[in-house]
């Protein structure tokens, strides 16, 4: 059972952030902002857990717990935005971010 | 060798859904390739003998976020049906290249560091027991924030999204958004 060795891993780690990060600040939709987001936060829990399985001390399980934690943290923060982006929708009748100007003087 | 295929096939797999979800027009398509995409992570959590987060990251993603983002595209139609709207913000040239850039500053220290060629150490095989262990014993205190943390985020999002329409009376508003809101209410 050979690996693939772990520079592979934080490329494919790299790689999926920077697609996260193009697309949260080049669209204009804040539910794609949003997955935008999510995709950067699965990149650094790839690293955590290649870090983990290729480290020196596996059996301390530290990354492990640090993505359990990662993804519940995750999963609460979409909750909060998805509905920020409906009571905003409600209100705005869009969720375009470039149409939420209201405090711009 | 069998490893390293289906590491290669998952990867190619992840990056083009993840590419798809930020390129695509249609918002359902592009919620339906990010949850593609967040399957394809969780396979590659298996792959690492990490299989306790790999089917967390399914039902947490696959099963609960990506529902919820479809649902959120679902509560949200109508501005799609709008004709002539560019879907990217008018500064999206800066902002890819910047990614473009920060890309190439994560990528030159990753292929030029030595350390980080070599394979894998044997397989670990952390249990489910020693995961459940851990966080009953040295992890307790940021398991239990968590459950707090859950509890607010919960509640917050039920707040926010079942505000009363009729209570905010912003000044800015225009009787058009009145009479929508008061439509919506009837709606609810």
């Amino acid at each position: 059972m050979m690996n693939p060795p772990l520079s592979h891993y934080l490329l494919l780690s790299a790689l999926l952030f920077s697609i996260g990060f193009a697309g949260a600040v080049a669209r204009r939709g804040a539910i794609l902002v949003l997955i935008g987001i999510e995709l950067m936060l699965n990149a650094a829990n790839l690293n955590f857990i290649a870090f983990w399985r290729f480290g020196a001390n596996p059996q301390a399980l530290t990354g492990v717990m640090f993505v359990l934690f990662s993804i519940a943290i995750a999963a609460a923060e979409v909750a909060v935005g998805l509905a920020l982006v409906i009571a905003i929708y409600r209100q705005r009748k869009t969720t375009r971010l470039d149409a939420m100007d209201s405090l711009k003087g | 060798m069998l490893n390293e295929i289906s590491f290669y096939l998952l990867a190619a797999l992840t990056v083009a859904c993840a590419v798809a979800a930020m390129a695509l027009r249609r918002l359902v398509h592009c919620a339906l390739c990010a949850a593609a995409a967040f399957a394809g992570l969780a396979l590659i959590y298996l792959q690492l003998d990490a299989e306790f987060v790999g089917f967390a990251q399914l039902l947490v993603y696959v099963g609960a976020i990506a529902i919820l983002i479809v649902f959120a595209v679902l509560l949200t139609r109508g501005e799609e049906a709008a004709p002539g709207g560019r879907q990217s913000s008018p500064s999206w040239i800066s902002g890819v290249g910047i990614a473009v850039l920060l890309l190439a500053g994560l990528l030159l220290p990753i292929l030029a560091s030595p350390s980080l060629q070599h394979g894998a150490p044997p397989a670990p095989v952390p249990s489910v027991k020693r995961i459940g262990e851990e966080l009953m014993t040295r992890y307790v205190l940021p398991l239990e924030m968590v459950g707090v943390l859950l509890t607010a985020a919960l509640l917050g999002a039920v707040v926010i999204a079942l505000r009363e329409p009729s209570d905010g009376n912003l000044p800015g508003n225009s009787p058009a958004q009145q009479r929508a809101k008061t439509g919506e209410a009837m709606n609810l």
